[in-house]
């Protein structure tokens, strides 16, 4: 296993690198660094003489990935590219552009918000998943699981912007059950994840009961479900200990994977909401044409997903003996 | 209930299933009444302790992206740095048009004038007789600095926080963090380190390259603390060698220029509380500069502390964590949720003011003449990025004020018959108040005096943009795109601001006409318009061989709005037979057609510094065009009888003879029209009944010491707008089990049942 995991981990680094790589063309294609130098500087009063200087003193003076003039190894190591990246394969962050904070710092800080809230809307999500796909299966033929499904197609044919702004009005707004938005730290928390959980699980239901009753329904109608019945266990015992436990390959396919990709948070949600989370750390970076955020949240993103792929590779083998490091 | 219940089990036929189903069913019914009979406000989203006190809430739409003061320079950060800093200067609350008065020094300085001999020149001087003008500051004693570690002394009276390593941080994030704090008092040292600062490179002041045409000796001062940086950059290099890495070093050990290795002629030390600043020109707008974040003091204490490695690693630094003597200061510093500001308790004594302008007292604005400020004891402002939750947040209380989107206008404000904006009765019966004003802005349509076919200076070509002025239609747009929150410009000069003229004086000849009866400017007709495209040579807007007149428009517009925005630009232009082609680009591409002159039509902005109208002129002088001298001058227009003007009206005070210069250069830049003149923005801002001495005041940023809160008055009424509705949750909930009942009895059965023959 320990090879198996090195092995992917040393494929993982041409991956990291071609994705720096790509993130640094397609930004500079749209931003030059003198775009970028304008922009912090400011709207007012900004001279050329400033954005020269700018662009000295934060290292984008140099050519983005190829310096001519200068000799042997130099054309390469003195660029942007590779000034700015390498400190990335040590997971040195450096400071942002714009304003000049620690990035790796920010990102342990806003790491918490976006667990708070993408951890349990995703295991409640999943549970429930889980729960209702199962319970539609179980009522297979039902109007129960008719209607079950027709309302998980018309959930997942809604967007999820639909969800938090009817969210946030109808609960927030009209119910006052909960803050429309927000977020505080320790447990004065609590009260603002609810409803982003509320709707962050409800707006991924559809699709997820939609595929796990599918799943299940495959299940149920093979043979060792028919014996485990004949022996005469009760069809609750049949779905969750028998049923669930051979459907788990494609659950942990859909699932691992998004694991490490909760530290990363929700874009539109952490914004809607006003949480302080890694994803609108992200969008704001963007906005703002700050290349030293963007290439760390990339870079990040990059890591976080090779490691889901891992991990997923990894769980095979915990549920189904049959799977094997090879 | 019972009996439902009953019944359900009859129909059941047995009782497991319903008594199974009754506990979770009973469970949420009683939740929902203990929340019904509980009074509270689950969706309040301050912490319970919080209620009743006398803080003010409000929101940010993005983080500041600095607090330094030699740095920022945006009305996002100078809402929370005018607050804590106190520049010498500062706007009088109420009265109008905007007047400076003290902050922390004396009086407001007048400038002596000196010519090439040395001699001292009468106040009335002209421009090309001073070699210098000396600005005498005197500051206030007794002025403290709030409380902060950068004071903190040890035994010795050496700075107790100084070298400071990573062990010694463990436990503190903020500057509130630290044990001992210390404070002192103000002194002129502190001003000339800031204006010092604005010279330092590492700071990157957006206003050095202004103030580096002023202050005397500021330019080379700024060149000789740069070229220092870049010998200790050069240094530290070759002593690295290859392996170097400038940030991650100057990270750990940040470079400290010293200041006083070089001399700054443009700054004179007296004594602990008095300095000089010396211009080498006449710039009597220099004052309203005084008033501006940049001459906020810095103590050198704060200075030398915030240089600190160890600090810099934990993000505490001058840019967050600011030190000042104002009425604030910085409690919570989470740009990415809240900031909070907390009173000073060393701020010196300043009180609301005794007078106004006419119908203030009225107003019940002088209710509080006399009394010390500050009022709110702490402000509390919170990251809100998207307008529909800020938007519904106010509504319920839980924030004091709100502007209004464009989403939210017709739910705020209607127009009466007279064309009067007031609050919708939803408002009003909340008690809300609506407050406008002008704002000393202008957003224009402007065109490239550079063009062949649209620029230059022939009557022709004066005609032709006179027509298309006329053709676009700002009365219109102002209804359409801004809910009538604006008013048509005649000129650059916006309301408030010296030069501006109302009535019949201030119309702009060559759009408007004046109509006696009803006593208010009319856009001249299009058929006039169409005249004078006859005149300036594009009949039904084509040219002699009859090829239509196509311009092109270039704007950075990318919103909800831009579509209909082009499509009336497109419409309004084709009333002349104009074809206008749309260059929508982003901001990055749209800045440099402008640094390029690689355009014919544009749209822009700009907001006033001060309220001078020297602050709007110098956007259409030669020497300040955009393409030649990479200046403000997006037109780039240059009219010599303008630029001369414009040079004796810069270093007059306002004055009759000042005024008519300002109407002979509005008048030429009126006939000329490099500008479709466009509008000024009114802003509309909406305020809950438990806030009083509210008045716009569109140059000062430092007002919320002025504004009190009636916290008990909110408490309440926050109570009785937020009581929460829970009968439709109890009500789907009890449809969604009563209805899957009869497929689970029905399962139950068929599964409990005896297997079919």
């Amino acid at each position: 296993m320990l090879t198996y995991i090195i092995r992917r981990i040393l494929y993982a680094i041409p991956i990291v690198i071609g994705v720096n790589l790509l993130t640094a063309v397609l930004f500079f294609y749209v931003n030059t660094p003198d775009d970028m130098a304008r922009k912090i500087l400011g709207e007012k009063n900004v001279t050329t003489a400033q954005v020269e200087n700018w662009k000295r003193d934060h290292g984008y003076n140099l050519p983005v990935f190829f310096n001519g003039p200068e000799e042997g190894t130099a054309k390469l190591t003195e660029t942007i590219f590779f000034k700015k990246s390498l400190p990335l394969l040590w997971f040195d962050f450096g400071r942002s552009d714009r304003n000049n904070i620690d990035i790796g710092g920010e990102i342990k800080t806003r790491m918490w918000p976006s667990l708070a809230i993408s951890l349990p809307m995703f295991t409640f999500g999943l549970v429930l998943d889980l729960f209702l796909a199962m319970m539609l299966a179980y009522y297979r033929g039902t109007y129960l699981d008719l209607w079950g499904v027709v309302l998980a197609v018309v959930m997942m044919s809604v967007s999820t912007l639909f969800y938090i702004i009817g969210g946030q009005f109808l609960l927030g707004k009209v119910l006052k059950l909960f803050p429309i938005s927000g977020f505080d730290t320790g447990m004065d928390s609590v009260k603002f994840l609810v409803l982003p959980v509320v709707i962050g699980v409800l707006s991924s239901l559809g699709v997820g009961v939609r595929f796990y009753r599918t799943v299940f329904l495959e299940e149920i109608n093979k043979d060792y479900v028919r014996t485990a019945r004949a022996k005469g266990l009760s069809e609750g015992a049949v779905l969750f200990k028998h049923a669930l436990k051979n459907a788990m390959i494609p659950v942990l396919t859909n699932v691992v994977v998004s694991i490490p990709f909760l530290f990363y948070g929700s874009l539109i949600m952490e914004r809607f909401f006003a949480i302080p989370g890694l994803g609108n750390f992200t969008i704001d970076a963007i906005q703002a044409q700050d290349f030293a955020i963007v290439r760390s949240m990339v870079y990040l993103g990059s890591i976080l997903y090779i490691v889901g792929l891992i991990l997923t590779d990894i769980s095979y083998t915990l549920v189904d003996p049959r799977v094997r490091f090879e | 209930m019972v009996t439902l219940l009953n019944s359900l089990r009859k129909y059941a036929g047995g009782g497991a299933t319903i008594k199974r189903l009754s506990a979770p069913l009973g469970g949420v019914l009683l939740i929902v009444f203990l929340i019904l009979s509980g009074g509270c406000t689950p969706n309040d989203p301050y912490r319970a302790s919080e209620a009743g006190a006398n803080t003010f809430y409000s929101t940010f739409f993005e983080p500041p992206k600095h607090l330094d003061p030699a740095r920022a320079y945006s009305s996002e950060e100078y809402d929370f740095l005018a607050q804590i800093y106190e520049p010498p200067l500062q706007y009088h609350y109420l009265k109008r048009p905007y007047e400076l008065i003290p902050s922390t020094i004396e009086e407001v300085p007048v400038p002596a004038y000196y010519g090439r001999d040395g001699k001292r020149l009468p106040h009335d001087s002209g421009p090309e007789k001073v070699s210098k003008a000396v600005y005498e500051i005197r500051v206030k004693k007794g002025v403290l600095y709030q409380d902060h570690p950068a004071f903190a002394k040890g035994p010795t009276g050496s700075p107790l926080y100084m070298n400071l390593s990573p062990s010694d941080l463990k436990g503190i994030d903020e500057v509130s963090d630290f044990k001992v704090k210390g404070t002192r008092e103000l002194k002129s040292d502190d001003y000339i380190l800031e204006i010092m600062r604005l010279a330092d490179p590492e700071i990157e002041s957006p206003v050095l390259p202004i103030f580096e045409k002023y202050i005397l000796g500021l330019k080379e001062y700024s060149e000789a603390l740069r070229r220092d940086l870049d010998g200790i950059r050069k240094e530290r290099r070759a002593k690295a060698g290859l392996s170097y890495n400038q940030e991650a070093d100057e990270k750990e050990n940040p470079v400290i220029l010293d200041y006083r290795k070089h001399k700054l002629p443009g700054i004179e030390r007296v004594d602990d509380y008095t300095f000089r600043i010396i211009l080498k020109t006449k710039y009597p707008q220099f004052v309203y500069w005084l008033a501006m974040p940049f001459f906020s003091p810095i103590p050198e204490e704060a200075h030398l502390f915030y240089k600190q490695g160890a600090l810099a690693d934990k993000n505490i630094t001058i840019d967050r964590f600011p030190i000042g003597t104002g009425p604030y200061m910085m409690e919570t510093f989470n740009p990415n949720m809240e900031i909070v500001l907390a009173g000073n308790p060393n701020f010196h004594y300043e009180e609301f003011p005794k007078e106004g302008e006419a119908g203030d007292a009225q107003k019940g604005l002088l209710k509080d003449a006399g009394v010390r400020l500050p009022f709110a004891e702490r402000l509390v402002f919170k990251l809100e990025q998207e307008v529909i939750p800020r938007w519904n947040k106010f509504l319920q209380g839980y924030y004091d004020n709100s502007g209004i989107t464009s989403d939210s206008f017709d739910q705020a404000v209607s127009f009466s018959a007279a064309g009067e904006a007031e609050l919708t009765e939803a408002m009003k019966e909340k008690g809300i108040t609506l407050q406008t004003s002008v704002r000393p802005s202008i957003y224009y349509t402007g065109f490239n005096m550079l063009d062949e076919s649209i620029g230059g200076y022939s009557t022709e070509k004066q005609k032709l943009r006179q027509a298309i002025s006329i053709a676009l239609d700002f009365e219109e747009y102002i209804e359409i795109f801004n809910n009538g929150r604006g008013i048509p410009a005649m000129s650059p000069i916006p309301p408030g601001i010296f030069g501006h003229a109302e009535g019949e004086e201030g119309v702009n000849p060559y759009v408007y006409e004046w109509d006696d009866a009803k006593k208010r400017p009319f856009r001249k007709s299009l058929e006039y318009a169409r005249k004078l495209m006859r005149e300036a040579g594009y009949p039904n807007g084509r040219d002699k061989s009859g090829r239509p007149l196509v311009i092109t428009f270039d704007n950075p517009w990318t919103g909800a709005d831009s579509t209909p925005m082009i499509n009336w630009y497109i419409k309004r232009m084709r009333l002349l037979g104009i074809q206008l082609e749309n260059r929508t680009t982003d901001y990055n591409r749209f800045q440099e057609k402008m640094l390029k002159g690689n355009f014919q039509m544009f749209s822009w902005g700009w907001n006033a510094d001060y309220p001078d109208p020297e602050n709007f002129l110098f956007l259409l002088i030669g020497s300040n065009s955009k393409v030649k001298f990479q200046g403000e001058n997006v037109s780039n227009y240059s009219n010599p009888e303008f630029d001369r003007l414009f040079k004796v009206m810069e270093n007059m005070d306002n004055s009759p003879a000042r005024l008519k210069i300002i109407d002979e250069m509005l008048d030429i830049a009126q006939k000329d029209s490099p500008w479709v003149w466009g509008h000024h923005p009114v802003a509309f801002g909406l305020y809950h009944r438990w806030m009083s001495n509210i008045k716009p005041n569109s140059m000062a940023n430092n007002t919320m010491k002025y504004i009190k809160i009636d916290p008990e008055l909110r408490k309440n009424l926050r109570g009785e707008w937020n009581s929460p509705n829970l009968w439709p949750i109890a009500i789907i909930a009890a449809i969604l089990i009563l209805g899957s009942v009869p497929a689970i009895i029905s399962v139950r059965r068929k599964r409990l049942g005896k297997a079919k023959r």
